[in-house]
């Protein structure tokens, strides 16, 4: 646990608004602003964030699917942040990532072998019949019967179209997988099947997950770390249980206030934030959730509160805890 | 009870060898598609008809039979078809020109479809200065009145038939084209495309892989109509004088000059204005018989 296999440093994307007669930018959707996190070889780091909050984003710039506009990515102490796509080929078998929505991450015209066994394809990994005999192993390791290899995207359900979109993030045998939240399009009963499984998988092949969600009792679940973000910033990152029971940042007090505890006798506040999350255009000046904080102070206003160590491996961004 | 239901479906659900090759797949799938069928049966009559005719039909298309009492002729034993105004068979003429006609709408409108989707998949994938310069080169092609291009071309590169192949092809690429990188504009927005750069794959393995073939639907549809109008399109540049040279025949020609006769013999209009229709409609069921037989998520 002691490596850092992944690591951010004020990571930025920026989507750029083009408008007017000669489409200059006029603006610029802050989805990712200055971002710090890292990743240790092996853990899960839970990204929790309510829609808009930038987590999506975050993956995906994490794995150069988007180019980000600032800030620095370290892999294995590597800077990859300038890398270009064919210097990030090779890297590509060591980062995969499993997406959100069962129907469109899938080709709809691609059997379901010929989807997992892609990744072999492109990095021309073995022989026809060695990458066969990969694609039906790895089937029969997700779950899914080896003779559907044939089968079309959309003869099968929502829980085992997942599973396809694991296969073929896993048959390259990643280091770093990111789920970017890979269970909230499903049903309940098939989100613990798929839940087992990723833990399974982890143990069993040395996974190091980044897991995206907004469903804090599966972070839970999940996590070793938890990084909060809001509004394209990480607010708040500590272990798991040090986070759930001692909450420091006010967002992810009232995030936490609205997870339900299954015991009818625990009387609990709830903090029940006020408004919309800002656009990411305009966010607020200086604490970007002043505007919904129950303990906004006018120096909130004026600056942007430092990174402060509360605890060992537990840093928040919030001036309730730098006036101190 | 519950066991032997159980097993009948799942042998119902097992599907016979032949379905896993994509090609099998799709012959499978066309074979049941009433309407495909139809279309496959008129356009192999029709090559029969044009290859296999001659074989059996032994006269010269460019024999003339002297003298007046040769022209006009009601078909007869000798002359199924009768003879035109030169007092040449129509039949011999219509085995001769549909193999001309027949190769320039196919040829013409398949690789018109292939030039335009490639230059829809480049322009739309890529985006940016190459998707301007491309569209803004389709829209100059566009506005380009066809004919008079056409008269000069001709005289630049002589007539015949892989001329006006090459004419159909250089104007008739572009609605393709417009087509193409509209599908793909929002195609390369799906999680699959995103997935596939995800793995390392290339610019050309994307654009192959994952947005042609789900594109092909509507090309499919766009080339059996292109077959056609390149047969009519061919009829009207060989009318001007620039097409298929008399005494070569094609469909089209033959068409054309029969206007004149439309009262003396309608029949000469009758004989390839049928071959042209049935041969247009015929590769149109197909199409949309094989539009549907490649698209896997409908149940044939």
């Amino acid at each position: 646990m002691a490596t850092k296999l992944v690591e951010v440093q004020k990571l930025k994307k920026w989507f750029p608004i083009k408008g007017g007669i000669f489409s200059t930018v006029v603006a610029s959707v802050k989805a990712v602003d200055e971002v710090d996190f890292f990743i240790y070889q092996g853990e899960t780091l839970g990204l929790v964030g309510e829609s808009g909050s930038g987590k999506t984003t975050a993956g995906r710039t994490l794995l150069k699917l988007l180019q980000p506009t600032g800030g620095k990515i370290q892999y294995k102490g590597a800077d990859i942040t300038d890398y270009s796509p064919t210097q990030m080929r090779p890297l590509r078998r060591n980062m995969q990532i499993m997406f959100q929505d069962p129907y469109g991450s899938l080709n709809p015209r691609m059997p379901v072998g010929d989807i997992i066994q892609e990744p072999l394809d492109v990095h021309v990994i073995g022989t026809r019949k060695e990458r066969h005999d990969a694609v039906t192993t790895m089937m029969e390791t997700v779950g899914l019967r080896p003779e559907y290899e044939k089968r079309y995207p959309h003869e099968f359900s929502g829980g085992q179209r997942q599973r396809i979109g694991l296969a073929r993030a896993l048959i390259l045998n990643p280091e770093l997988l990111v789920l970017d939240e890979p269970i909230s399009a499903l049903d309940v009963s098939i989100q613990s099947q798929i839940i087992n499984l990723l833990q399974e998988l982890q143990q069993r092949l040395n996974l190091t997950y980044l897991f995206i969600a907004h469903d804090l009792a599966v972070v839970r679940h999940m996590s070793d770390r938890v990084a909060v973000m809001y509004l394209g910033k990480v607010v708040e990152t500590a272990e798991n249980d040090e986070l759930f029971d001692h909450p420091l940042h006010p967002y992810t007090q009232a995030l936490l206030s609205a997870v339900p505890v299954p015991d009818p006798d625990v009387k609990r506040e709830r903090i029940i934030l006020q408004g919309d999350i800002p656009s990411p255009v305009n966010p607020p000046s200086g604490c970007h959730f002043r505007t919904r904080c129950p303990y906004a102070m006018p120096i909130c206003k004026e600056q942007e509160p430092a990174v402060v160590e509360a605890a060992p491996g537990h840093t928040v961004s919030c001036h309730l805890l730098t006036k101190k | 009870m519950a066991e032997k239901a159980l097993e009948a479906k799942k042998k119902g659900q097992q599907k016979t060898s032949d379905e896993y090759s994509y090609i099998g797949m799709v012959t499978h799938r066309l074979k049941r598609h009433k309407l495909a069928m139809a279309g496959v049966i008129m356009l192999v009559l029709m090559l029969v008809f044009v290859f296999v005719g001659p074989l059996v039909w032994r006269l010269d298309p460019n024999e003339q039979i002297e003298g007046l009492e040769g022209m006009f002729l009601t078909p007869s034993r000798e002359h199924p078809m009768g003879t035109d105004d030169y007092g040449r068979d129509v039949l011999a003429r219509m085995f001769y020109g549909g193999r001309i006609s027949l190769s320039i709408g196919f040829i013409s409108a398949v690789s018109s479809t292939l030039i335009g989707a490639f230059v829809g998949l480049v322009a739309g994938y890529y985006g940016g200065w190459i998707d301007n310069l491309l569209m803004r080169f389709t829209d100059a092609m566009l506005s380009i009145p066809t004919f008079p291009l056409l008269i000069a071309l001709a005289s630049v590169m002589g007539k015949g038939v892989t001329q006006i192949i090459m004419v159909i092809v250089v104007f008739g690429w572009m609605s393709d084209a417009r087509l193409v990188r509209g599908m793909v504009l929002s195609l390369k927005e799906q999680e699959y495309v995103e997935a596939a750069r995800a793995i390392g794959a290339s610019a050309g393995r994307i654009m192959w892989r994952h947005l042609f073939p789900n594109t092909l639907a509507v090309l499919i549809v766009s080339t059996t109509i292109g077959i056609g109008s390149a047969i009519i399109y061919e009829a009207s540049i060989s009318f001007l004088g620039f097409g298929v040279q008399a005494p070569v025949a094609s469909w089209g020609n033959m068409l054309q000059n029969a206007q004149q006769f439309i009262w003396t013999a309608p029949r000469l209009i009758v004989y390839p204005g049928m071959a042209i229709f049935l041969t247009v409609l015929g590769f149109n069921f197909f199409g949309d018989g094989l539009r549907d037989a490649i698209d896997p998520k409908l149940k044939l």
